[in-house]
């Protein structure tokens, strides 16, 4: 399967898994699971920054319009999808491991920790982001630190049963092409 | 001139990334202001029709309690039938008024339509539940909505042409008159906190109200969104607020807004003639 090909079947099932799966968990008020912007943390290495920001802002608005308050997630996404290269520069192992993986994943960043806090910080960051908008709008410090900690450790817990669940053959490329 | 170009094309990413937060932060800001950006009501459409075939699956596993909920209604339905009371002697009927009674259409003033449930939130602080109707089956903004059992859900924010999108009580900006079922002179405003689902708040009841812990809260004659006497829910708390002289009250909702399937939308017929009644009376203050 191409990359495209991929990407876009990938971006329609985080957008409804979240929708209709995780949205409707009802762990408690302070919890909210995600799991959408696994799609950007697994964008191409390779990808031009300003494309990943639009399609970041299309995956945050896509979210938005099924929960009917534009603004909130597309904010969230192009935030992580403006940091994401720093994070990958700093946590890749080796000179050139972008050129000879296609995304990031454990075995492309070189061991089970690099990867593991390079989604804990940007997983972080979105809810922190998230959250922090929606406290400027209804007003609560304590519901937002709260929110923040709780949603970003059932995240965490989420992705890596995602991450075990699918794994994703990633393919060492030379780049003598 | 040279130089800014250069900066801009050296910074073109950082630009770019500000420019995008800045355009999600005027999203956020319009929509709490107006409730509907320009361009949601295709939005509304979209996402109203994946939800449509979601709940075509979801629906089958809430058959059984919707059955029952029917056969309740059919129930009371058949209690309220005229043929169920004695007639009094037709002879000792007082007329009372001009008012002719068989011309009933010309006075109806409350309209019900069905609509089904397609997409309920609880997670959010600002929760919207979609209905299957549009403009094209006659809903249209501000009409009132009601569950089966008569519980009160919400008001329309925004029509598409096949979707819905009611502003739930578990909203921050819905705000509901409503008054005390045994004292009718406490009449107060229902709001959400934004933290419990289920649970919203009963503010403005003066603290010389006789407030009971388990008695009905309904809907008052001052709007024109709802008719009067419908269940918004059941005292659970009450707070005495220490700063004012008014009562907190917490109230369980009666519509379990976790699963809301079948509902009534509630026109207003005579809401034209009010509206028309405000408007010259603002041309004349002016």
């Amino acid at each position: 399967m191409s990359s495209l090909v991929k990407n876009i079947v990938r971006f329609a099932l985080v957008i409804l898994v979240q929708v209709y799966v995780l949205d409707s968990i009802h762990l408690h008020q302070v919890v909210t699971p995600y799991l959408y912007f696994l799609f950007i943390l697994w964008m191409p290495f390779k990808m031009n920054r300003t494309w990943q920001l639009v399609i970041a802002l299309a995956l945050g608005l896509t979210l938005d319009y099924f929960r009917h308050h534009p603004g909130f997630h597309a904010a969230a996404c192009v935030l992580i999808a403006y940091l994401r290269p720093f994070l990958v520069n700093l946590f890749i192992p080796q000179e050139g491991a972008e050129t000879n993986y296609e995304e990031p994943s454990v075995k492309s960043m070189g061991g089970i920790m690099p990867y593991f806090i390079f989604v804990a910080v940007l997983t972080f960051i979105h809810h922190g982001w998230l959250f922090l908008l929606q406290a400027w709008q209804f007003g609560n410090i304590w519901y937002f630190l709260g929110n923040t900690i709780f949603s970003t450790a059932i995240s965490l817990v989420l992705i890596i049963i995602t991450e075990l669940l699918f794994v994703r053959k990633q393919k060492f490329r030379t780049n003598t092409i | 001139m040279r130089n800014i170009f250069l900066f801009i094309r050296r910074y073109f990413n950082l630009i770019f990334f500000l420019f995008l937060q800045g355009f999600c932060i005027y999203l956020i800001v319009t929509y709490s202001k107006y409730h509907h950006a320009a361009f949601s009501k295709t939005g509304l459409e979209v996402s109203g029709y994946f939800s449509k075939q979601y709940n075509e699956v979801e629906y089958f596993f809430h058959l059984k309690k919707t059955n029952e909920d029917l056969v309740k209604i059919n129930e009371r339905l058949l209690n309220a039938q005229r043929q169920n009371f004695m007639q009094p002697d037709t002879a000792s009927i007082i007329a009372d008024g001009p008012v002719t009674n068989d011309t009933l259409e010309i006075h109806r003033k409350w309209l019900y339509r069905w609509a089904k449930v397609v997409q309920q939130s609880t997670v959010n602080q600002s929760n919207y539940v979609i209905l299957n109707r549009g403009t094209s089956q006659g809903v249209s903004q501000d009409m009132g909505v009601v569950d089966i059992n008569n519980g009160v859900v919400g008001k329309i924010v925004e029509v598409s042409n096949n979707y819905a999108a009611v502003m739930s009580l578990l909203h921050k900006d819905s705000k509901v008159s409503a008054r005390l079922f045994k004292s009718p002179e406490a009449v107060g405003t229902i709001v959400w906190d934004g933290k419990t689902p289920n649970i919203v708040q009963l503010t403005g009841i003066s603290k010389s109200a006789k407030v009971v812990k388990g008695d009905s809260v309904v809907t008052t004659a001052l709007t024109a969104t709802y008719p009067p006497g419908y269940l918004i829910g059941v005292v659970d708390e009450v707070i005495a607020e220490k700063s004012t002289n008014n009562y907190l009250l917490k109230i369980k909702t009666t519509v379990n807004f976790y699963n809301v399937q079948m509902v009534m939308v509630i026109d207003n017929l005579q809401k034209k003639d009010i509206e028309e009644l405000e408007n010259k009376l603002k041309k004349k203050t002016l």
